[in-house]
């Protein structure tokens, strides 16, 4: 067995793109759920914006790249605020359906074959990344980090603006929940008819925290698109939603850093039980299961982690017992 | 009896205070929304219905300025419900109010606060994982760091949040909570909470606090201490209403009496003759188990339930479903005549 | 009429199982093209398909199996031409559109590319399924579309209701409660085509399995986290770790491929005045509602049904009056589980078992509980029935594969106007 391409897989998995979008895309939903005690089950949904956005603006309207970010980022807002709308004057588990609703919406919409000349049905949009890719400092070749792991110049681009949006988002995220406005969203989420009682407009605050995290899920799709140079619609489906739920419950939710750190042992667990399964199968040390089913089993075992973190450390790996948002009603 | 009183405000005063709301209400009479000298708050037909249940139908009442005023009544006499129209937490079905002349019938929860109309709540509602500190600066107005773009530049609010900490341990040392000041809110027993929850809406710095239930579930010793507190309020000059459906409760420290039964206001008073209304002798033992029954009220109220029994077993014949005024699941008949009870009570309190 | 039902069937058979193979196959090793040919749900086997790449050089060539998969590996990512063999087609079995039989395509990296056929029966040249389909008035279709959408909205309400008992009992929302639908269905294949016993037989034996499963879960799983005062939301997502879990142990199982029973597979159509349908379409209706009275009466006159809703509205005061609240909520999860199991496998025989048949009725469930009012069985029913006609009704006017979508809009626009659904209580949002 390759134990080498085992651990540098891991590794490269935890600091890769995967855990670039997903980290970003928990960052969003730290902002919903962590601290406003929102119950997003849409995130898929923002990402998608965002993918969508840059793709169909580049390749469907021949539009300039940073003309379809800033669309992204519009449509975010608007997204948010069409969940918001009906739902946030409602108990949280009418928000809850309500986003899981909207996201199946959207990837219902850009996959119909009606749309297909916007949106490219089930083929998704490619050929929309070059603008981005433009502007790559890095000159071609391969990258070495450390001994064993090492990227291309494209997706080393990729990693440093993905790597410093998460810097900015950490910082903003930081800045925000020190000051008075965060803690009357930390407020909300412990009891929102105190806050009213105090002279809080609850309804605008959740609609703020909705559209905050939002953009930050947009821009993990903006990633999410240009690394892979491609969008297609099954990408954004709800179980995007549930891993990315599973990766801020893991690292701790309402903490700074509890969805990157989440993000990086998630993809780098999944990786490294992937690549070690399939491993031991190719070398015929496990022999009652096929490669094609070790995807399933990583995913078993997601399911399985997700129940036992809830369980047993709903504060996740880091966080502070007493100050999880997982114990309310 | 407690020193809070004569740490905030000088001993002349005190008396003042009290005789002034005291001399505000001689020789009102004690008809149900009988007008007040200086009203603060003015409530005009009210009615909230749940279903078929009325839980509030208040015709006319005042408040008077600067005044402690007890708004007492049976188990589910629309208290709760009532207040949670007032503060705009549930939508009256019809009815007006003004505020300081200004009318409130509409106005969103957190305007209502925004006006100087601060209320508590009857379950405390203490912020548990945030600190003692802060959920007591949450409560104050106008801060310039809970707008979105501000909060990012901590030198736009750092000085104010400065002043608002100052004023939150003056209140903090006032209501003896300093050495919790750095816990989270969980972590404190429930006579802290109220307190805690009472120093909070002070930071509001309202003119009327609506205080629901201040006393419920605190132990013998504390309440005494919380008596201190909601006088110590009328001392500073603010106007206190509070629920409150033990009797014995408010004789001590209310100035004004207001009572209320299956949501309409019966009989308003001083405290010391307000017991002996007949009208409210009526309410309370009339509608439920408070008091004991006298032997021929026990017999009427039998005859009634069995009367409304037989009515029930006839109609449940006739239907498939048999309805419940407030549910369409029905949950009585399974439960029995307890739940029926309950469902209504929990309707009109809630 | 006949042709357009065949040529709607086999665009659904062919929309489920793009929607089945998304994911799962994402993470297949090495380039490809792939499909599954399906005339009417049944797959059609021994058809030639080749692929050509963009040089029209050959690629390779497969023919369908007995499942009707295909497959052709690819070199690399790139564009490919693959082109369907008319003339190996079987008798009287043609090409919806008959431009249709060479599809150029992209294969990405890494990826296994799905390529649809769509079939029709019969000789249904374009013309003259045109001509027949503009024959139907639109009240025929209107009728047709509405059975279609109560047969949908029933199977919706059998799980539904399950759904919202759990709620309404514990307040739990249960996000693997699609997984207990796949799961009874996927018991009754193992004793059907494993051990070989008649579907008649193995349902019955399924649906006692699901009984115990249910009761258990809620005995040594849900009943244990009650009891260390998880919190609801808490639980909540322990139930989507759940569902990811069962979904994915199914797919372990079983694979990603749709999978019928032995029996009842093919079924001849028969028309009733103006609807077109099969017989075990009919008699899996005549179930559901048999089933969805049943529940009604009992939860209305039974003891135990009584005691439901009593839970249901408080427990704390059902409990005080009496009624052992564990029980009820036990029995509940027993009987959630074994109707939400019937639906399964009453899906199972209209279309097919697949690792994710149940995730793709949670949705609507969910939104047939929401729309009916949370925590009401009666709504739960009610909601289960609008959001399955309107899905089929709503295909008069658009696109069939947006009509998901037409039924979320309005879930959403009836929470606007109306949040706690048409039969809940106002007080029940608050």
């Amino acid at each position: 067995m390759d134990w080498i391409l085992v651990i540098s897989r891991a590794v490269e998995a935890s600091i890769g793109t995967e855990a670039v979008i997903y980290a970003l895309a928990a960052i969003g939903l730290n902002v919903h759920f962590g601290y406003t005690g929102l119950l997003n089950f849409g995130q898929a949904a923002f990402l998608a914006i965002g993918a969508y956005s840059i793709a169909t603006t580049v390749t469907t309207f021949g539009l300039p790249f940073f003309l379809g970010v800033t669309i992204g980022l519009a449509l975010s807002v608007v997204l948010a605020l069409l969940m918001g709308i009906p739902t946030l004057r409602l108990r949280a588990d009418y928000l809850a359906i309500v986003t899981i609703a909207a996201a199946e919406i959207i990837r219902l919409v850009v996959r119909s074959v009606a749309l297909q000349d916007v949106f490219g049905g089930t083929d998704g949009i490619q050929a929309f990344s070059g603008g981005f890719y433009a502007l790559n400092p890095y000159p071609e070749g391969d990258y070495n980090i450390g001994p064993i792991i090492g990227f291309d110049e494209n997706t080393m681009w990729v990693l440093t603006v993905g790597w410093i949006l998460v810097a900015l988002s950490c910082g903003l995220i930081y800045l925000l929940m020190k000051s008075p406005w965060g803690r009357v969203l930390k407020a909300i989420r412990e009891d929102e008819d105190a806050v009213r009682s105090l002279g809080k407009n609850v309804f605008s605050y959740k609609m703020q925290s909705l559209v905050l995290g939002g953009v930050i899920g947009a821009l993990a799709g903006f990633i999410f698109a240009l690394s892979r140079s491609a969008v297609q619609p099954e990408s954004y489906n709800t179980e995007l939603t549930f891993y990315a739920y599973t990766v801020l419950i893991l690292g701790g939710t309402a903490r700074i850093l509890g969805p990157v750190v989440g993000a990086a042992i998630f993809w780098g667990l999944l990786i490294l039980v992937g690549t070690f399964l399939e491993e031991a199968v190719n070398t015929g040390t496990i022999t009652f299961i096929t490669t094609t089913q070790v995807g399933p089993i990583r995913y078993m075992l997601v399911g399985l982690g997700l129940m036992l973190l809830l369980i047993y450390r709903p504060q996740g790996i880091f966080g502070d017992k007493r100050e999880i948002a997982l114990d309310a009603r | 009896m407690h020193v809070d009183e004569a740490a905030s405000a000088p001993a002349g005063a005190v008396t003042d205070r009290k005789a002034a709301a005291r001399a505000a209400f001689a020789g009102l009479a004690t008809e149900p929304g009988v007008a007040k000298p200086d009203p603060i708050l003015v409530v005009d037909n009210v009615v909230r219905r749940f279903g078929g249940l009325t839980a509030v139908n208040v015709e006319h009442v005042e408040i008077q300025r600067g005044s402690i005023t007890a708004l007492i009544g049976p188990n589910g006499a629309g208290k709760t419900t009532f207040f949670n129209q007032l503060t705009g937490f549930d939508t009256a079905d019809s009815g007006e109010w003004t505020f300081n002349g200004r009318k409130m019938n509409g106005v969103p929860a957190h305007k209502v606060a925004r006006y100087g109309m601060v209320r508590t709540f009857q379950l405390t509602k203490a912020l548990s994982k945030l600190t003692v500190l802060e959920n007591m600066r949450l409560g104050a107005q106008g801060q310039r760091g809970e707008n979105f773009l501000r909060a990012l530049f901590p030198r736009l609010w750092r000085a104010q949040e400065d002043e608002i900490t100052e004023r939150a341990e003056e209140l903090l040392e006032r209501f003896k909570l300093a050495a919790k000041r750095s816990d989270f809110a969980g972590s404190l027993s429930g006579g802290q909470r109220k307190l805690l929850e009472m120093a909070r809406a002070l930071m509001v710095k309202p003119e009327l606090v609506m205080l629901d239930e201040p006393m419920a579930g605190v132990n013998p010793a504390l309440t005494q201490s919380l008596l201190g507190h909601v006088k110590d309020l009328r001392e500073q000059g603010m106007t206190v209403l509070f629920v409150e459906h033990d009797m014995d409760m408010v004789r001590d420290i209310s100035d004004w009496v207001i009572v209320m039964a299956q949501g309409a206001v019966i009989a308003e008073g001083p405290p010391e003759t307000i017991m002996s209304d007949p009208r409210v002798v009526d309410a309370y033992l009339g509608a439920h188990h408070d008091a004991p029954l006298s032997d021929a009220e026990a017999e009427r109220q039998l005859a009634e339930a069995e009367a409304e029994l037989e009515l029930e077993a006839a109609e449940t014949h006739g239907e498939a479903v048999p309805v419940n005024t407030a549910t369409t699941a029905g949950p009585g008949e399974a439960a029995g005549d307890g739940a029926k009870a309950g469902g209504r009570k929990e309707a009109g309190d809630a | 009429m006949r042709r357009a039902v065949i040529a709607f069937t086999a665009f659904l058979g062919g929309l489920i199982f793009l929607l089945a193979s998304g994911p799962a196959m994402a993470w297949a090793d090495g380039e490809g093209l792939k499909g599954s040919l399906k005339n009417q749900g049944q797959p059609v086997n021994g058809v030639k398909i080749s692929v050509v790449d963009e040089n029209n050089a050959p690629v390779g060539e497969a023919t369908t199996s007995a499942t009707g998969d295909w497959a052709i590996p690819v070199p690399k990512a790139g564009m490919y031409k693959v082109t369907l063999d008319v003339n190996t087609l079987p008798q009287g079995v043609s090409l919806r559109n008959p431009d249709r039989a060479t599809l150029t395509v992209q294969v990405f990296e890494g990826n296994e590319r799905n390529v649809l056929f769509a079939l029709v029966s019969g000789d249904a040249a374009d013309e003259e399924a045109a001509a027949a389909e503009a024959e139907d008035s639109w009240w025929t279709r209107l009728a047709q579309l509405s059975f279609e959408g109560i047969s949908l909205g029933l199977t919706i309400a059998l799980g539904a209701v399950g759904l919202s008992l759990i709620f309404g009992t514990t307040g739990l929302t249960n996000f693997a409660h699609g997984e207990l639908l796949t799961l009874g269905a996927f018991t009754a294949y193992v004793l059907n085509t494993s051990l070989g016993l008649h579907l008649l037989i193995a349902a019955p034996l399924a649906l006692v399995i699901a009984a115990a499963f249910g009761y258990g879960q809620d005995r040594y799983f849900w009943g244990v986290l009650r009891e260390r005062k998880t919190g609801l939301i808490g639980m909540m997502i322990i139930s989507i770790g759940l569902a990811i879990f069962l979904r994915n142990l199914t797919l372990f199982l079983f694979g990603g491929e749709s999978r019928p029973y032995n029996e009842y597979v093919a079924q001849e159509g028969i028309e009733i005045g103006p609807i077109f349908a099969t017989p075990k379409g009919l008699i899996a209706m005549a179930i559901q509602i048999v089933v969805l009275i049943a529940v009604g009466l009992a939860l209305t006159y039974t003891r135990l049904g009584k005691a439901t809703r009593a839970v249901a509205d408080n427990p704390a005061l059902a409990a005080s009056s009496g009624i052992n609240v564990d029980r009820v909520i036990r029995i509940v999860w027993a009987a959630g589980t074994t109707i939400a199991a019937l639906a399964g496998i009453l899906l199972g025989t209209t279309q097919n078992l697949n690792y994710q048949m149940g995730l793709q009725v949670l949705l609507l469930m969910f939104a047939g509980v929401t729309l009916g009012g949370l925590g009401t069985a009666y709504g739960a029913l009610v909601g289960s029935l609008i959001v399955g006609l309107f899905v089929q009704v709503s295909t008069l006017w658009i696109p069939p594969e947006m009509k998901t979508v037409g039924a979320l809009v309005v879930l959403i626009i009836v929470l606007l106007v109306r949040p706690q659904g048409i039969l809940g209580r106002r007080e029940r949002i608050g």
